[in-house]
């Protein structure tokens, strides 16, 4: 059934990639940046400081997914008891820990000008560190049981506990009275974000995904290569 | 036009700030992964290098090993 998803068959494509998805990352990131910083209108009550939003929310979104995907991934790793899923999911991770701490540097330098304040102690904010250190605690143990079974018991173990956050995170602005704003963007309704600064915002999720995938890819092949250096080593 | 762009009306230090911390931390997340690929496949190479005629046959028959080789992750 997964056999689109043997190492052998993938490693034929993912060795390849990378150096088309770096091209297209950067054409799109190049757009991005310009329609973001040059383009783009200030805002009517922010001023030049809603610019942050094109790096701040991308990479909040991107974390969140890529947390998402690992969680499902490990837990379809045991369901089809198949380790390819544990080793796609282990290579998001960086990425998305990346992601996660841009997130929540970039949120800190908006807030500045914004509310006044560095940091604060709102629902939002915390469920946001929270959430990165699920992701160190992930890393971390595949860095200490990396050579043990019991690794992926324990990585599947962290991301279904850190997955119960990750509606907190979504939710926290309508469940509790947060400094952070409500969502603009709305799938299933009229975004309250105006079109001349969607665009660049969707152009910039664009270039982040496109940097993801291009991490991914690298970081899976490096582990694929890992797998076949202890091959060599059981000859 | 180049001072309104960096100044942004007293914003310019936590817009390009925010912007110049991403694109670092981009760069070392990418220079990080980069370093550990070479690292493996240099492994791979040496230790591949040394197999004896018998071994290197056996392993000659696997393709992904032969991509690792001639490994086009050339980036």
């Amino acid at each position: 059934m997964f056999k689109i998803f043997e190492p052998n068959r993938i490693f034929l494509i993912t060795s390849k990639a990378p150096k088309y998805v770096m091209s297209l990352f950067i054409m799109v990131l190049a757009i991005g940046l310009v329609e973001a910083l040059i383009l783009s209108p200030e805002d009517y009550k922010q001023g030049h400081s809603v610019r942050i939003m094109y790096v701040h929310v991308p990479s909040a979104w991107i974390s969140l997914g890529i947390f998402s995907s690992i969680t499902l991934l490990s837990l379809s790793g045991y369901v089809f008891r198949h380790k390819n899923f544990f080793l796609i999911a282990k290579s998001l991770a960086p990425s998305g820990l990346v992601f996660n701490i841009v997130a929540l540097v970039t949120g800190s330098i908006w807030g500045k000008p914004t509310w006044g304040t560095w940091w604060a102690w709102d629902a939002r904010i915390t469920s946001m560190l929270v959430l990165a250190i699920f992701y160190l605690l992930y890393l971390v143990a595949w860095r200490i049981y990396g050579d043990k079974d019991k690794v992926l018991k324990i990585t599947t173990l962290i991301t279904i506990f850190g997955i119960v956050n990750i509606p907190i995170i979504k939710y926290s602005v309508e469940w509790w009275n947060t400094l952070h704003q409500p969502a603009s963007i709305n799938l299933m309704s009229k975004s309250a974000i105006h079109s001349s600064m969607l665009l660049p915002l969707i152009i910039m999720t664009a270039a982040f995904a496109l940097f993801s995938l291009l991490i991914f890819l690298m970081k899976y092949n490096t582990e694929l290569i890992k797998l076949k250096n202890k091959g060599l080593d059981r000859l | 036009m180049i001072s309104e762009l960096l100044n942004m009306n007293g914003y310019g230090l936590y817009v390009w700030s925010a912007f110049s911390f991403t694109l670092l931390s981009f760069t070392t997340l990418f220079i990080f992964i980069k370093v550990q690929y070479n690292k493996e496949r240099d492994k791979f190479i040496a230790k591949y290098g040394a197999l004896d005629t018998q071994k290197a046959k056996i392993a000659r028959t696997q393709i992904i090993n032969q991509e690792i080789l001639s490994s086009s992750q050339s980036i």
